[in-house]
């Protein structure tokens, strides 16, 4: 007996972003990334175009905070973050290099923008892929930050932000000056989602120069919830409402290791087993999760659970 | 799926256009073929109306729809009851097209129906026949199972059948105007996946005083969209009817809401 395979047809389609520039096209990056463009609900090959997501691993201007169960895993890259890039590229093959420039952060080492933007000129010079750069979450200094970033790396289409529905208009002007991408990002609240990408575009900056960050929690942490923003957004855009369509950034390694689960030794509760095993697991399910809503780029830390993800990703682009 | 408006505007009964399809001068069509698709125009029905003599009627068909395509990138509903002449223009159509309108009488069907096979075309199907309009829903409503019937034999999807259970001008048919509605609900139930359903909405208010017809437009519409209306033939650059049909989908959860929302309606 013959069975009929049924197939969704969707009005609307995810709009294609691409990140980074080369030099014919005005940056100096060896390779650019393009995301989006998904015309089916995530891996359903059979109904429609599915884009590869891709993984951008986090790099900091001052060395980090981490866990060891993270940072043992890296050389001796954390003083210098071109080398902390490089190895994120070379060793751990990620796809972008997300640059958080929290040493900008006034309550900390406060640096200037002229130091960032040395960090952000040090990061393009030893990789070859496009970056994304974000500032420390201090609003005022941000704007200064990014805005000299922008200038300074005219023309390589970083992948900037982060712009908020308070925020935003700093960001969305030297995006389109100084010809970036920009992260739009909402809490947790699809009505906002979809407002600021309004906004952002009545400014003048094309729909396929934003990327959506709806943000997320860690598994065990509220990730339904992220989720089921996520699932609305893509619905929403496969049944052609543009304001919407934009490729999703999910900061699944932030998240992920902000867990407990993530942090306490097997000491504190030793049914949960060993961290360094459990520590991946929290990171590439919370990526593999939010795969399957249709994150387009895994901001992630942890080397071994890039691995894994990759692998699964491998698997499921794999048809 | 968005509610698609069909802008009406192209209409040799309105005299700029019908001086204009007389003497081939294309600027009154280009005219309000940009001004419609600003207004938020989704198709653009043409029309030409008395204006021109029938055996004139094919080529004055291929005229408009070459005039307008040289200005519009919007798909064209072609509005005749000469099929001859629809065929013509179907021909130059460069987006699939809706032929507007056919009965339920078979031998019109069969020709229409496999017209729009032919031309990869939607069609626009009254619920009537050579008897006239029914005021019953449903009696209209057994017409539109005869045009869904139909366009399942000739192989048209339901998702190009557009249904149009005929407004007729409240102020001499005051009794039409519930009966449509009521049949607006029964139509989207007689398939699935169902027909579209489609209205002459501007019909409503027909030789109604210039004050009251806007808001009999605007108030019909957004009825009958409650009821199942999925297209209307209506004024696009009214913007306080176009913001009524952003806001109905909007509240009947088929568009995310965002303050913004009605800027966005506009945009395609």
């Amino acid at each position: 007996m013959s069975v009929t395979i049924v197939k969704e047809r969707y009005a609307g389609k995810i709009g294609e972003v691409t990140l980074g520039a080369t030099a014919e096209q005005g940056g100096t990056r060896t390779s650019t990334v393009t995301i989006g463009g998904d015309s089916a609900l995530p891996f359903l090959h059979f109904e429609g175009k599915v884009n590869r997501p891709v993984i951008a691993m986090e790099v900091n201007d001052i060395p980090p905070t981490w866990n060891t169960t993270l940072t043992k895993q890296y050389g001796d890259v954390f003083n210098s973050p071109g080398a902390w890039a490089k190895q994120c590229v070379d060793d751990f093959g990620a796809d972008l290099i997300y640059l958080k420039l929290l040493g900008a952060d006034p309550d900390g080492v406060n640096r200037s923008p002229e130091d960032c933007v040395r960090v952000v000129k040090e990061v393009l010079a030893a990789v070859g892929v496009p970056l994304i750069v974000v500032g420390c979450g201090d609003t005022a200094k941000d704007n200064e930050v990014i805005a000299a970033v922008a200038e300074a790396a005219t023309g390589e289409n970083l992948l900037i932000g982060v712009a908020e529905q308070e925020t935003y208009k700093t960001y969305a002007a030297a995006a389109m000056v100084h010809k970036h991408t920009l992260i739009a990002q909402s809490p947790l609240d699809i009505n906002i989602c979809k407002q600021l990408n309004i906004l952002i575009n009545e400014m003048g900056l094309p729909l396929n120069k934003i990327v959506i960050d709806s943000l997320i929690a860690g598994l065990g942490f509220g990730i339904e919830y992220a989720y089921s923003i996520m699932e609305r957004a893509r619905l929403g855009a496969l049944g052609n409402d543009k304001m919407l369509a934009m490729p999703m950034f999910c900061s699944v390694g932030y998240e992920a290791n902000r867990t407990k689960e993530s942090n306490s030794p097997i000491e504190d509760n030793p049914q949960w087993g060993e961290l360094d095993d459990r520590a991946v697991l929290w990171e590439s399910l919370t990526a593999s999760g939010l795969m399957q809503v249709g994150a387009s780029i895994i901001m992630m830390r942890n080397p071994a659970a890039v691995a894994v993800v990759k692998k699964n990703i491998d698997e499921l682009m794999s048809v | 799926m968005t509610m698609l408006i069909f802008g009406e505007r192209i209409n040799g009964m309105y005299t700029d256009i019908g001086d204009a399809l007389k003497a081939k001068d294309p600027k009154p069509l280009q005219y309000w073929a940009t001004k419609q698709e600003e207004g938020g125009a989704h198709y653009l029905d043409l029309n030409s109306g008395p204006a021109i003599p029938k055996e004139e009627r094919a080529e004055a068909y291929q005229w408009m729809v070459n005039v307008v395509q040289e200005v519009s990138e919007l798909p064209l509903v072609l509005d005749s009851t000469n099929y001859d002449a629809i065929e013509a223009g179907l021909k130059l159509c460069k987006k699939p097209a809706i032929i507007n309108s056919v009965d339920a009488t078979p031998e019109k069907m069969e020709r229409v129906f496999k017209m729009a096979s032919d031309y990869n075309a939607g069609v626009v199907g009254l619920t009537m026949d050579k008897k006239g309009i029914p005021l019953d829903h449903d009696l209209r409503v057994a017409f539109a199972m005869e045009l869904v019937a139909a366009a399942d034999e000739y192989g048209l999807p339901m998702e190009d059948l557009y249904i149009d259970p005929l407004i007729l001008p409240v102020n001499v048919a005051q009794e039409h105007a519930l009966q449509v509605l009521k049949s607006l609900a029964q139509i989207k139930m007689l398939a699935d996946p169902a027909p579209r359903t489609v209205l002459g909405l501007t019909n409503v208010s027909q030789k109604s005083p210039h004050n009251i017809t806007n808001l009999l437009n605007r108030t019909y519409l957004a009825m009958a969209i409650g009821a199942g209306l999925d297209a209307a033939i209506m004024n696009a650059n009214d913007e306080d009817l176009v913001d009524v049909a952003a806001t109905t989908q909007i509240l009947l959860g088929r568009s995310i809401y965002a303050d913004s929302y009605l800027n966005v309606f506009r945009q395609r």
